[in-house]
């Protein structure tokens, strides 16, 4: 199977006809349409409503469709589960996740309305978003909850109340929530997705965090608006310089299998597997760049 | 009969004798001489200043039947046109056919004037409001005639506009008929759609509310064309003229449009040192500008000239160097309309040296890359920016098929769909720029390039941009909003779409 | 379904359509619309009305909508929760009817 890339996950607002039906012209990696914080109670019905017609009619090609739903601990999380499922949704997003059962709870939905449709087994993924202490705390079994989980998310704004702060720019007060989820992430072999910058109109604050968060290793970024979606992938492209050594990585692994040899060097430093996984990264971001077409 | 293009123009139009059907963009050679006005003489002491606007009604002789013009340097902010109807209509004169080079949404109450007789014809770039639905549903006898900016100032030079009376608005003006764009009360900059009137028509009339000292220079109108002047209270709504801030558009659509017609401008061939570009007004034209002003730091190329209607993106480029002159016909806001005045190569140009296929050489044949936009486009390529979906009129003609047909690549930018509504269709309701003079167009969903443009076709691949052909884009927009059910119309010609050479490229018919 | 109020979703918004679902007396189902593109696809919002009503079993109601342009999508969404609200059902979706 194809790597997913997921340096971008644009918020889209479920009660929005007009972003329902355009987002992904943006060129978004994964779009979230949202019934959660962004829909008020007396719309919830409306919202989910909205977003099932939506996936089940839109055809959004590449786009990864994530839909975050309310807790299980509303009235309508379970309703929001239902209807995702059956639409169609390629993820459902947990909010506020803090145990592994939270991820296994709603697994057993997801998986007794697979059956109830038309939906094979185990083809809804799951992401887990972490927005608490003790979600922090929790990491790494709710990243290896369910063989579903894709990802798990950091949401920075509860987190940082919870923490008795706020957000700086530094992102100083993150650091240690960031690092937990991106080692758990890890160590689980899933996604780690950096939380939202809500300054849109602060391209020079957003680019900061967006290195920062590329330095420290996390897959991408939560989005909220399409003028962010420019600046993350160009951070996150290889330089000219990466793709052209990447590319001799693969000729020689490629070369060496030819010749059945064990050992690959290049340049006289030996190529191992890490080396290898990291060449092939650069050139899948490469071909989301646009910057090496499909196949060369 | 059909003509060049397959659409169908009736054998007999009621009201519209001179009759030849379009059949490609340079094929019609001019014959004769250019038209010229009376020869009339102000003696030393006589006075141009009169003591009202019925005065100088009077004066220029207007009787039932005759021809006056207008601009609309005023855009939504004019007070001259309606004022003037008023009174004409006041003093009992009719069958007046008005000749603005073009109208707005503040002219809709003219509706009333066209209604009791008062206006009987209307030659313009664009009608849009309730005088245009009016004129959709067949208020009127004779239909409208609608030209581009070019084809204008060529059919007041080859005299198939005879204008009798030109009544023009003007921001300041001295005693003897030396008029700016530039007045204590209002500013619009460019006078140039006014320079053709003035030239050509027999009389001249000028209205202003700012009478300066003699002698007012530089004068964008010269005494010499001058017969009377008038001193009102106000011209015009300086809002309304003049937009304060152009706003950078933060519609991430436009934006997104923007930056793949940005990218094709790069990537085609003609972005290089010393190119010229001409870029509208809308929310994507803007976001043009801005984007290449980046490229262009980023690469350090300079543009020879921008020109057509100037905007405050493009004087900040001239500003900053990196445009050598601007060419304006119609300056758009205050930045631009200040730059007019204070920018030595900032240069006024009159509609004719604007667009003009009759004279010996416009400056849209110079032109390297032109950004137009579209209500409709057809998939071979033919654009209507003159009616609605519904078939009612809606907008104008301007300098959309002078700039396509002159410029070396034409760029369109419109969304895919608008409110339900597709923009790339089989065959849209009214064409006023032929496909064949159409280069490329970038949607929020696709980019298609006319298949004539192999060249282009060849440069742009590969350059990360959303190629397709024109007929994918009509299938995507089917594909998301349906297929919209036919306007219907009824045999009556409301309007005649002129082409810029003067022949017919499609008529309007009236709505069902 | 049984209509038991008046039930409205949606939205004045471009692109969206506000629906409101009313008991009426009379057999059968009245249609009021007013839609920015009534010319082009008045016929196409109406069919599509009519076709989310049949499929949830609503009869004998006037449905007044103020249509912006509306994607086919996005009717049926704004039918679907002004029935249910209209029914008292917003939370207790029959999914194998939508």
């Amino acid at each position: 199977m194809k790597k997913r890339l997921r340096r971008t996950m644009m918020y889209v607002p479920g009660n929005n006809p007009n972003m329902l039906a355009e987002a992904h012209i943006y060129g978004a990696d994964s779009l979230m349409f949202d019934l959660e914080d962004s829909i008020s109670l007396s719309e919830k019905d409306s919202a989910r409503l909205l977003v099932y017609n939506a996936i089940k009619s839109i055809d959004y090609g590449e786009t990864e469709i994530v839909v975050r739903i309310n807790g299980l601990d509303t009235p309508f999380g379970r309703n929001d589960i239902k209807a995702m499922v059956r639409a169609g949704a390629d993820v459902i997003r947990l909010p506020k996740t803090e145990t592994a059962k939270d991820v296994l709870d709603v697994e057993e939905i997801i998986e007794e309305v697979e059956r109830n449709s038309s939906r094979p087994i185990g083809s809804t993924k799951m992401m887990a978003a972490i927005e608490s202490p003790l979600g922090v705390i929790n990491a790494v079994e709710i990243a290896k909850a369910s063989s579903r989980l894709i990802g798990i998310a950091i949401g920075a704004e509860d987190f940082v109340t919870n923490m008795k702060t706020k957000r700086s720019p530094e992102g100083i007060e993150l650091l240690y929530a960031r690092s937990q989820i991106l080692i758990a992430a890890r160590a689980a072999g899933i996604c780690a997705l950096d939380t939202v910058y809500s300054d849109v109109n602060n391209e020079e604050g957003f680019r900061k965090e967006v290195k920062l968060i590329k330095q420290l290793g996390f897959d991408g970024k939560s989005i909220i608006n399409p003028r962010q979606i420019a600046p993350v992938h160009e951070i996150y492209a290889p330089t000219e310089k990466e793709i052209e050594h990447s590319k001799r990585v693969i000729r020689a692994i490629k070369e060496a299998e030819e010749k059945g040899l064990g050992v690959v060097s290049l340049k006289g430093k030996m190529v191992d597997k890490p080396i290898v996984e990291r060449a092939e990264r650069i050139l899948e971001l490469a071909r989301a760049c646009g910057m090496e077409k499909e196949g060369e | 009969m059909k003509n060049s293009i397959g659409r169908e123009i009736p054998e007999k139009i009621v009201g519209y004798d001179k009759f030849k059907c379009y059949c490609s963009p340079f094929i019609k050679e001019p014959v004769g001489r250019k038209a010229s006005p009376k020869l009339r003489q102000v003696k030393p002491g006589d006075k141009k200043v009169v003591n009202s606007l019925e005065e100088a009604i009077k004066k220029a002789g207007l009787k039932d039947g005759m021809t006056i013009s207008f601009h609309h340097h005023f855009r939504n902010g004019d007070y001259i046109i309606n004022m003037v109807m008023d009174k004409i209509a006041e003093m009992g004169i009719k069958d007046i056919t008005i000749a603005p080079s073009s109208l707005t949404t503040v002219h809709e109450t003219l509706v009333e004037h066209v209604k009791s007789g008062v206006i009987s014809g209307i030659y313009t770039s664009g009608v849009r409001g309730k005088l245009a639905e009016e004129i959709s549903k067949g208020i009127m006898e004779k239909p409208i005639i609608i030209r581009s900016h070019g084809g204008r100032a060529r059919a007041i030079e080859a005299g198939e506009i005879h204008i009798d009376v030109a009544f023009l608005g003007v921001p300041s003006c001295d005693e003897y008929g030396n008029a700016s764009g530039k007045g204590a009360k209002t500013i619009c900059g460019s006078l140039g759609y006014a320079k053709v009137d003035a030239k050509y028509a027999d009389t001249v009339v000028l209205i202003t509310d700012d009478l300066v000292c003699y002698p007012n220079f530089p004068a964008s109108i010269s005494q010499t064309d001058v017969d009377y002047v008038v001193v009102v209270d106000s011209i015009g709504d300086p809002n309304g003229i003049a937009s304060g801030a152009t706003r950078y558009t933060k519609n991430p659509k436009e934006l997104l449009i923007a930056k793949y017609a940005s990218k094709v401008i790069v990537n085609s061939g003609y972005f290089k040192e010393g190119f010229s570009f001409q870029t509208g007004s809308g929310g994507s034209s803007l976001a043009v500008t801005r984007f290449l002003k980046e490229i262009m730091k980023d690469r350090g190329i300079k543009a020879k000239f921008a020109l057509g209607g100037i905007t405050k993106p493009m004087v900040e480029l001239y500003e900053e160097g990196l445009i050598e002159h601007l060419f304006d016909t119609q300056t758009f806001d205050l930045v631009s309309c200040e730059s007019i005045f204070q920018n030595p190569n900032h240069h006024e140009i009159d509609a004719s040296m604007y667009a003009n296929p009759h004279n010996k050489g416009s400056f849209v044949n110079k032109l390297d890359v032109v950004i137009l936009s579209a209500l409709e486009i057809d998939t071979s390529f033919n654009v209507n920016v003159i009616t609605g979906s519904d078939g009612v009129i809606r907008g104008a003609s301007g300098g959309h098929s002078d700039t396509a047909a002159g410029s070396k690549m034409s760029i369109i930018v419109a969304p895919l769909i608008r409110g339900r509504i597709p923009t790339v269709v089989d065959n849209v309701n009214t064409v006023v720029t032929p496909g064949e003079t159409v280069d490329v167009l970038v949607t929020d969903r696709g980019i298609a390039i006319n298949p004539k443009r192999k060249d282009l076709m060849e440069n742009l691949k590969n350059k990360g941009l959303p190629i397709v052909t024109i007929e994918e884009l009509r299938d995507m927009a089917l594909k998301i909003a349906g297929k919209p059910k036919p306007i219907e119309y009824t045999d009556k010609v409301v309007g005649v779409v002129e082409y810029r050479d003067g022949s017919i490229i499609d008529v309007i018919r009236q709505i069902k | 379904m049984e209509i038991i109020r008046t039930g409205m979703a949606g939205t004045m918004e471009s692109s969206d359509i506000n629906v409101v679902i009313e008991k009426q007396e009379a057999k059968g189902i009245k249609i009021y619309l007013n839609s920015s593109v009534e010319k082009q696809f008045g016929d196409q919002i109406r069919k599509v009305i009519l076709e989310t009503l049949e499929d949830l079993k609503v009869t004998n109601v006037v449905v007044r909508a103020v249509d912006r342009g509306a994607l086919d999508c996005t009717i049926r969404a704004r039918v679907q929760s002004a029935v249910m609200r209209a029914a008292n059902k917003e939370n207790e979706l029959d999914w194998e009817v939508l």
